[in-house]
């Protein structure tokens, strides 16, 4: 995967990273916590899949950041606030024309159990 | 009519030359004829289009008439459209029609422009080929065995068919230059902040931007002028003054500094690609321009920081669709659980997991310093190499894509090879500079794109050096071959 | 062995902003479900944020409050859950880098002492929706629960204390203080009831005289200051019994049922999720200039430690009365509008803590909420001091009063509860009196002694009260009463 990219970008240099794995139990954690159905037939190809894409991304452990602060935004720009003022109407029958299930203005779901 | 451009379509209307009306008509006829080959768009709005068109034909009559006025385009499906169905290229979205439109979308309705539909997508503007759309893949006119590139390949497949004179689009890690690499067209990424984000669904929020999809520099600069906007809705919307795009097209370019990065024309190009890039830069020398080679030496690092930030940030944009207010809901749910999980997982496809799953990844405790900050901390390092580049030069110029358009399939189901379509542009979105492709000559008879990039918000140095290459040049006019 | 409670709070406070703190929707409460989430409140597929200038301002506000460092550059990160009442699948909130920094709140305890609680910090944050269940809203016999968004997006500001409690009082009196603090600025409308003021509370305990911090449990969402007392009671109790069976504390946070007093794990650490914070891509940091800080610091309302102190001295009213007083800006300003109208600060405080406390708590109304205003409230102080009515009478009339029958003077008049006066009038009842209980008067004046003279008197006053129906200035009785006896000798 690396000498692939590194090929196409004339970097020949081997980067010195271990290769991250990842396995049916990993796959089924980050399923569960993006409530993402994974059928049990695909898992280990989607773990396939996903440990070549963090391959490819493990070549970032080869940079020197040292120091480098992380950039959020691509530019240096500050946040503007808004005023504390209404500015939107009740627009409830135009939104819940999309909902799934709704009745009586709540929008309904299987028991939330706390 | 739709050899003219939008620049000769704007001058026929006023002159009379045809009513907007019948230029609708005739849009919406080829359409009906000719998408099928294609399958660019996914909704035609007749009745609006010709509504639209009609209330155009009587601005014209009375001469108000603002700069798109009765020009028809094509909308990607990204945007919301008030009222008419807005899929994003997902089952999970088929049928969502919302209630308010894009910044975008608006500003082209105040522009007088026409919609003519929805084009297709890459789902969730994820992918490089256009084979994510849950609407089936947009064939390039050039050849349509071969994919149009993505994910803005609807927008880019609609103009070069000449099934629209201009479409919307947007591009996170070359959503906009690699199809109209692909496609022969002109696209331009603008600045990151320059276009209004609001209710353009959400890809990468840092990354994402809209821009126009044309064929030629002069009509990307008149479009460009109805897009961008400042737009208090959209807190990352930059309040910068606005310009006529179109002002400085004619301006010369003798002295214009140009620079070629080394790193972009590495084993990984396609030598006639590379041909065809360098033989367009020797044109802007015969210009006046001075070419130098420079280096962007962090140029290998943008793909895998893409591909950590991107994911991050889709993996929490996407977490909206969960089949409770809107979009698809999976039947019976047995509880809350089974209801995010089948939903989701019926609804998205196998690209859009994948990229949820790598972004969740990469954010889960323990992982977030190696790869989200680290590549945060690289992304700085990329845009530092432009910053000092941009000290030196005015623009830099290299090849848009590795190639001409590969084969549907071509790919394989190896997601990394598809990634790695977007080398040369990715680096771009990771600094917010602005892009643009314009065609270059053709290889195996298909298009390959040149890519400019300039300084932040420097929009007009872009278009008014592709404009002055394609009034010597003749790459732009040729056209996909005619299905009818 | 003996233990050592240790206690931390969260509070999580609604802000009274007139909009969300990403949008432009109303925050007014009690609405119709789900009629005041807009598009971006439901998350709907393009929208964006916009934060909200005044949920700053109010937060610094907050920080200036409790002295604390104001973050100059704030960031805003999502947290990434999935729960039916937060549309977006994350909540936009603050981690580390914070609108308030490291702070303290000062506490007077029961037995006079004060105390210091540090403030971690104070960080903005959208609140979610609400999830009713099926018998809530009377849904259709469908078992499913029902989504009301309309809190979805209401400022909060979340204020973590550092672990500085050592028993209930400490928690609840630096709750009620953070309550007087937010509600005196005006940032909040302090209604526990609806919701306004949330408190999370970290419990643990460890042998006293030890350092460590034993493994906590967070007990979530209490919103009065009873089930947070009865919780952490109930909560220690529970701990120091599995510790002293030779148990282990399980790191788990609990719910607690204010009303049946019974409290559940809800879920342990090892189920907690995993929130993957990152910065939140669709908002810029914010930065805050020092003229703005020190705009919002000219601006900062009375605090009630400055309150209370300025009502010692320029009232003369006991450090006690004072305090409690002065705790929230809406009594405060009660008596100070009693006090001027009345101009008996001493009178004002005793039936504003005494008569009008008791009828506002057994009614469960704010004293904004009071049937009697404040200006009503001094109208009848007055009649008190110019001797028209007897305090005994103006309870009565106080009564009236709060049934909304009218002003003091009215019902005074109404009902004739107006003092006897009348020297005439007295005189003769006061006769009348003497001359029924002649066995009384020559006891009396058999008596030597003044003090043992005065006491008999007890024997006629009673009679003459019940013939004036308690009208009778209970003075001028008694001059007559102790002429006339000394009269008949």
């Amino acid at each position: 995967m690396m000498t692939r990219l590194n090929r196409l970008l004339g970097n020949e240099e081997k980067a010195q990273i271990s290769e991250t794995q990842v396995d049916r139990s990993d796959i089924e954690k980050l399923a569960e916590l993006a409530r993402i159905e994974i059928s049990e037939s695909t898992v280990d190809e989607v773990a396939k899949s996903i440990t070549d894409v963090l391959a490819l991304v493990d070549q970032l452990q080869a940079a020197d950041t040292d120091g480098i602060a992380p950039m959020a935004h691509p530019l240096d720009a500050t946040q503007r606030l808004r005023v504390d003022r209404v500015s939107e109407d009740n627009r409830r029958d135009d939104f819940q024309k999309l909902a799934p299930a709704a009745e009586q203005g709540l929008y309904l779901v299987p028991k939330v159990i706390e | 009519m739709h050899n003219l451009t939008i620049a000769e379509l704007i001058k026929g209307l006023r002159n009379k030359d045809f009513t907007s009306v019948e230029l609708t008509r005739h849009y919406l006829d080829r359409i009906k004829r000719l998408d099928a080959n294609y399958n660019s768009f996914v909704t035609v709005t007749e009745d609006i289009a010709l509504a639209q068109a009609k209330a155009a034909d009587e601005r014209l009559a009375q001469g108000d008439a603002p700069a798109l006025c009765g020009v028809p385009i094509a909308h990607k499906d990204i945007f919301c459209t008030d009222g008419v169905r807005t899929s994003c290229g997902s089952k999970m979205l088929d049928n969502f029609v919302p209630p308010y439109d894009a910044t975008v979308v608006e500003n082209y309705r105040k522009a007088g422009a026409v919609m003519l539909g929805k084009v297709n997508m890459d789902e969730f503007a994820m992918g490089s080929s256009n084979e994510t759309s849950f609407y089936g893949p947009v064939k390039n006119p050039w050849d349509t065995n071969c994919v149009p590139g993505g994910s803005s390949g609807g927008s880019a497949a609609a103009v070069a068919a000449q099934l629209a004179p201009g479409a919307t689009a947007t591009d996170t890690g070359g959503s906009i230059r690699q199809p109209a690499s692909l496609c022969g067209l002109t696209g331009l990424k603008p600045t990151y902040g320059r276009v209004s984000r609001w209710g353009m669904i959400a890809f990468a929020s840092s990354l994402d931007q809209a821009g126009p999809m044309t064929r030629t520099a002069e009509d990307a600069a008149i479009m460009l002028n109805a897009m961008a906007s400042f737009d208090d809705k959209d807190s990352t919307c930059v309040d910068e003054p606005l310009c006529d795009y179109t002002a400085s097209l004619n301006d010369s370019l003798q002295g214009l500094r140009i620079g070629v990065p080394k790193e972009y024309f590495s084993e990984g190009l396609q030598p006639e690609t590379a041909e065809r890039v360098q033989a367009a830069i020797k044109e802007f020398e015969k210009m006046g321009a001075e070419i130098k080679e420079i280096s962007l030496p962090h140029t290998s690092l943008a793909v895998p920081a893409y591909y950590v930030i991107a994911p991050a940030e889709c993996s929490a944009n996407l977490s909206r669709f969960d089949g409770v207010r809107y979009g698809h809901r999976c039947e019976n749910p047995k509880d809350l659980n089974d209801l995010y999980k089948r939903s989701r997982g019926e609804a998205f496809g196998e690209e859009v997991k994948r990229r949820i799953l790598v972004g969740a990844y990469a954010l889960s405790a323990g992982y977030y310093d190696a790869y989200y900050r680290k590549a945060q901390q690289v992304r700085r390092l990329i845009k530092q190499d432009f910053v000092d580049a941009f000290n030196d030069v005015d623009v830099i110029m290299g090849p848009t894509a590795t190639a001409p358009a590969f084969a549907f399939g071509s790919k394989g189901d190896d997601p990394v090879a598809m990634y790695l379509e977007d080398i040369y542009t990715i680096a771009t979105n990771l600094a917010g500079l602005p892009g643009l492709s314009i065609p270059c000559g053709l290889v195996d008879s298909k298009p390959v794109g040149l890519q400019l990039i300039s300084n932040f918000f420097d929009e007009a140095k872009l278009l008014n050096a592709a404009h002055q290459f394609q009034q010597v040049t003749d790459h732009h006019q040729q056209t996909a071959p005619a299905l009818d | 062995m003996e233990w050592e409670t240790v206690i931390g709070l969260e509070v999580h406070v609604q802000l009274a902003t007139d909009t969300k703190i990403f949008s432009g929707a109303s925050t007014a409460f009690g609405s119709a479900p789900n009629t005041q989430a807009c598009a971006i409140d439901l998350a709907m597929p393009g929208t964006l944020p916009v934060p909200n200038e005044k949920a700053f301002r109010y937060a610094i506000m907050f920080g200036l409050a409790i002295d604390a460092d104001i973050g100059k550059r704030s960031v805003f990160e999502r947290k990434n859950y999935f729960y039916p009442d937060l549309p977006k699948g994350y909540q936009t909130t603050q981690l580390d880098e914070p609108i308030v920094g490291p702070g303290h709140v000062e506490i007077q305890l029961s037995d006079g002492s004060t105390k210091s609680i540090r403030i971690h910090h104070a960080h903005l944050e959208e609140d979610a929706g609400k999830s009713l269940h099926e018998g809530d809203f009377g849904g259709m016999g469908h078992g499913m629960s029902g989504i009301d968004l309309n809190r979805a997006g209401t400022p909060l500001i979340e204020i973590v204390s550092e672990p500085d409690m050592r028993n209930a009082e400490e928690a609840v009196t630096f709750a009620r203080k953070l309550h007087s603090i937010v509600s005196s600025l005006g940032i909040c409308d302090g209604e526990m009831s609806q919701g306004s003021m949330r408190f999370d509370v970290n419990i643990s305990v460890r042998p006293k005289g030890t350092e460590t911090l034993g493994t906590r449990t967070e007990t979530k969402n209490l919103n009065s200051f009873k089930f947070m007392e009865d919780c952490i009671a109930l909560e220690v109790e529970r701990q120091i019994d599995v510790l002293e069976e030779g148990g282990e504390i399980i790191q788990e946070t609990r719910l607690y049922n204010g009303d049946t007093k019974v409290a559940r794990s809800m879920r342990s650490k090892e189920e907690a999720n995993d929130y993957r914070y990152f910065p939140c891509p669709d908002l810029l940091p914010v930065e805050i200039d020092d003229d703005y800080i020190e705009d919002i610091r000219k601006q900062l309302p009375e605090l009630p430690d400055a309150r209370q102190a300025r009502f010692v001295e320029q009232y003369g009213l006991s450090e006690y009365d004072a305090g409690i007083l002065a705790a929230d800006a809406a009594t405060a300003q009660y008596f100070e509008t009693t006090t001027e109208a009345c101009n008996d600060a001493k009178l004002a405080a005793n039936w504003i803590m005494g008569d009008l406390s008791a009828k506002l708590n057994a009614d469960e109304k704010t004293i904004n909420d009071s049937p009697v205003a404040a200006t009503a409230l001094a109208g009848l102080i007055v009649r008190i001091k110019d001797n028209t009515i007897s305090n005994k009478i103006a309870k009565q009339v106080f009564e009236h009063m709060w049934k909304g029958e009218g002003e003091a003077d009215s019902i005074i008049d109404a009902k004739g509860l107006k003092q006897m006066s009348d020297t005439g009038e007295l005189e003769k009842i006061v006769d009348d009196v003497i001359a029924s209980k002649p066995k009384e008067v020559a006891n009396y004046l058999g008596e030597e002694d003044p003090k043992k003279r005065k006491k008999m008197m007890g024997a006629f006053m009673g009679p003459i009260m019940a013939a004036t129906k308690g009208q009778a200035n209970p003075g001028m009785v008694n001059q007559i009463l102790s002429k006339k006896l000394n009269e008949q000798g």
